[in-house]
C-alpha cells in the first residue's frame, strides 16, 4: 500500500518553482544558440517542455528541444522494466558541441541521469551536460549532481516522491508517498 | 518470464494480440534507435545468444545477428555446414552441448517442422523460432505485420492477400495467424495444388484468379516461387506460373490502383515479380529488411526482459 503523506508543493509553487529554474539556466548560459533543453520520459518531458516555453519568452530566443527514453540504457533492466510503455527518444538535431540541459522530475540514485548520460552520446558528442531536477530526494549511489535544483527534500528509504503534471495526472503537485508494513 | 505472455517465441498460432500489439510497437521504438548516428543501445549486455541455423539462410541469419549486437548481447553463430552434424552427430547432442555453455537465448533454424518445440525440452534458454521447415517463421509474419503498420496505421480491416507456393512457405502460415489474429482480411492466391486443402478453416478467403484479387486487396505479400521445387512437377513451367499468377508490370497497369507490394525473400525477378515492380514506388521491400532488424531487436528485448514492475 502507498499512502499519500503530504502534499510537497502545489500548483502555483510548481509554477514559480519553474520559473526560478528556468531563470538559473538563461543566467549559466549566457549563449542559449547553443543550448539544447532534453527532458527525460515521462514527467521530465513535460517540466522541459514547460521550461522551455518559459525560456522562450524570458529571451526571445528559439530554443533547441528532445526528449529521451532512457528504458533500454537501464542497467536494472533485468530486474525492472523501467518504464512499461517504451517510447521512442526524439532528438532530431547532432548534439555535436551543444551544452545539454538534462531535465526530470525527480533526482534519487541517480541511475535514470547515468543511463541518459549515455544515451546522449548516442545522438553526437555534446560540449557539455548540465542537469536540471524538479526536485532532490537524496539517496544517490552514483557520483551525480543536480546543477539547478526546484526544492531539496532529504527523504527515508520508506518514502517516494511523486512528480504529478497535468498532462498526464491532472493535477500540478509534488507528494510525498509512503509505503505501507507489508512492502 | 519476460514481458510477453509465452516464455519462448516459437510461432504466431498461439501468440495473442496484445503481445502481437506489444512486439510491433516496440519495434518502431527501435526503429527510431537505428535512425541514430550510434545504432546501438545497451539493452542485452552480459547476454549471450547463439544463432543455431540447421538450414541455409543469408537475411534471417544477418538480420538476428544484427539486432542481437545492436542489443549489446554476445552472439555465437553455428552454421549445420560446418558442424559436428557432419559427423553423425544428433540434433538433442548438439544442442545439449550448447546449453551446457550456459547460453541465455537460442534462435535456431530447422528444415524439420516442430523441431523447434521438440528443443525447448532440452534447454532452459529461451527459444526463438527462425523457421522450422514448412511449419512457421514468426519473426518473418512480424516484420511483415509491422510494414504493413508503418504503412497504414493499423492491422486491422486491411485486406493483404498472399500470393503464391502457400503448401510449402511458413512465411504464409505464420502471417495467416498473425493477420487473422489481429483482424486483418486475408486471401490465398495461388495454383490450385499449392493451397493446402482444408485451409479456410483457419479464417481465410482463397481465390485462383490473381486480377481479382488485386482488385480487392490493399496489400500484395508476394511468396517466392522455389525453384528447386520445380523439378518434382509441383509446377510445370516458370511461363506458365508467371502468366496466371506473376505480379507483372501489365497486369499492375491494368488495375490503376493503389497497392502495396511485399516480397519476404530471396527475389525470383521475373517469375513471380517484375523487377520494375519490385523496384517501384509501391513496393515497401526493403522497408521490410529495416524493420526485420527492429522488430527481432524487439522480440529479443521483450522475451530477455523481466517485466515485473517496479519503481524507479
Amino acid at each position: 500500500m502507498k499512502l499519500i503523506k503530504s502534499k510537497l508543493m502545489e500548483e502555483s509553487h510548481m509554477k514559480r518553482t519553474l520559473i526560478r529554474l528556468s531563470h538559473e539556466i538563461i543566467e549559466n548560459n549566457p549563449d542559449l544558440e547553443n543550448v539544447a533543453l532534453i527532458g527525460i520520459r515521462t514527467r521530465g518531458e513535460f517540466l522541459a517542455k514547460r521550461i522551455r516555453s518559459l525560456i522562450e519568452d524570458i529571451s526571445k530566443e528559439k530554443m533547441k528541444y528532445g526528449t529521451l527514453d532512457v528504458t533500454f540504457y537501464r542497467d536494472d533492466f533485468k530486474t525492472n522494466l523501467g518504464s512499461p510503455q517504451v517510447q521512442s527518444s526524439e532528438v532530431l538535431f547532432s548534439l555535436d558541441d551543444i551544452n545539454v540541459i538534462l531535465i526530470d522530475d525527480v533526482l534519487y540514485t541517480g541511475r535514470t541521469i547515468r543511463a541518459a548520460m549515455d544515451e546522449l552520446f548516442s545522438f553526437g558528442r555534446p560540449a557539455s551536460i548540465q542537469l536540471c531536477v524538479l526536485v532532490d530526494r537524496g539517496h544517490r549511489e552514483l557520483p551525480v549532481k543536480a546543477d539547478f535544483i526546484g526544492k531539496n527534500y532529504p527523504t527515508s528509504l520508506r518514502e517516494h516522491i511523486h512528480v504529478h503534471v497535468n498532462e498526464v495526472d491532472n493535477e500540478d503537485a509534488v507528494l510525498l508517498m509512503e509505503y505501507g508494513e507489508d512492502e | 518470464m519476460g514481458s510477453l505472455s509465452r516464455k519462448h517465441f516459437l510461432g504466431l498460432k498461439e501468440t495473442p494480440a496484445d503481445d502481437i500489439k506489444k512486439i510491433i510497437d516496440t519495434g518502431f521504438m527501435f526503429r527510431e534507435v537505428l535512425d541514430r548516428p550510434v545504432k546501438k543501445v545497451p539493452s542485452l549486455t552480459g547476454m549471450n545468444i547463439v544463432n543455431l541455423f540447421f538450414e541455409n539462410s543469408t537475411r534471417t541469419r544477418m538480420s538476428f545477428e544484427l539486432a542481437e549486437k545492436r542489443l549489446s548481447a554476445d552472439v555465437i553463430n553455428f552454421s549445420a555446414s560446418s558442424s559436428s552434424l557432419k559427423k553423425g552427430e544428433t540434433l538433442k547432442d548438439t544442442v545439449q552441448n550448447i546449453h551446457a555453455m550456459k547460453m541465455d537465448a537460442v534462435v535456431m533454424r530447422h528444415s524439420a517442422p516442430g523441431s523447434i518445440l521438440q528443443l525447448t525440452k532440452f534447454v532452459d534458454a529461451i527459444v526463438i523460432n527462425a523457421g522450422d521447415g514448412t511449419h512457421e517463421h514468426p519473426t518473418q509474419a512480424m516484420l511483415d505485420m509491422m510494414s504493413i503498420h508503418e504503412k497504414f496505421g493499423k492491422l486491422k480491416g486491411i485486406k493483404v492477400a498472399i500470393v503464391g507456393d502457400i503448401c510449402h512457405s511458413r512465411v504464409a502460415l505464420s502471417n495467416i495467424y498473425g493477420l487473422i489474429t489481429m483482424g486483418a482480411e486475408v486471401t490465398l492466391c495461388g495454383p490450385p495444388h499449392l493451397l493446402p486443402v482444408g485451409i479456410e478453416e483457419l479464417g481465410v478467403n482463397i481465390s485462383y484468379n490473381i486480377d481479382e484479387v488485386i482488385e480487392w486487396a490493399d496489400v500484395l505479400n508476394i511468396l517466392r516461387i522455389q525453384r528447386e521445387r520445380m523439378g518434382i512437377g509441383i509446377i510445370p513451367s516458370v511461363r506458365e506460373y508467371r502468366s496466371s499468377f506473376g505480379i507483372t508490370q501489365e497486369r499492375i497497369n491494368q488495375h490503376q490502383k493503389e497497392i502495396v507490394i511485399m516480397h519476404p525473400g530471396p527475389m525470383n525477378r521475373g517469375v513471380e515479380i517484375d523487377s520494375t515492380i519490385a523496384d517501384g514506388e509501391q513496393a515497401i521491400i526493403l522497408d521490410q529488411v529495416l524493420n526485420g532488424v527492429a522488430v527481432r531487436m524487439s522480440i529479443l528485448y521483450l522475451l530477455l526482459s523481466q517485466g515485473e514492475e517496479k519503481e524507479a
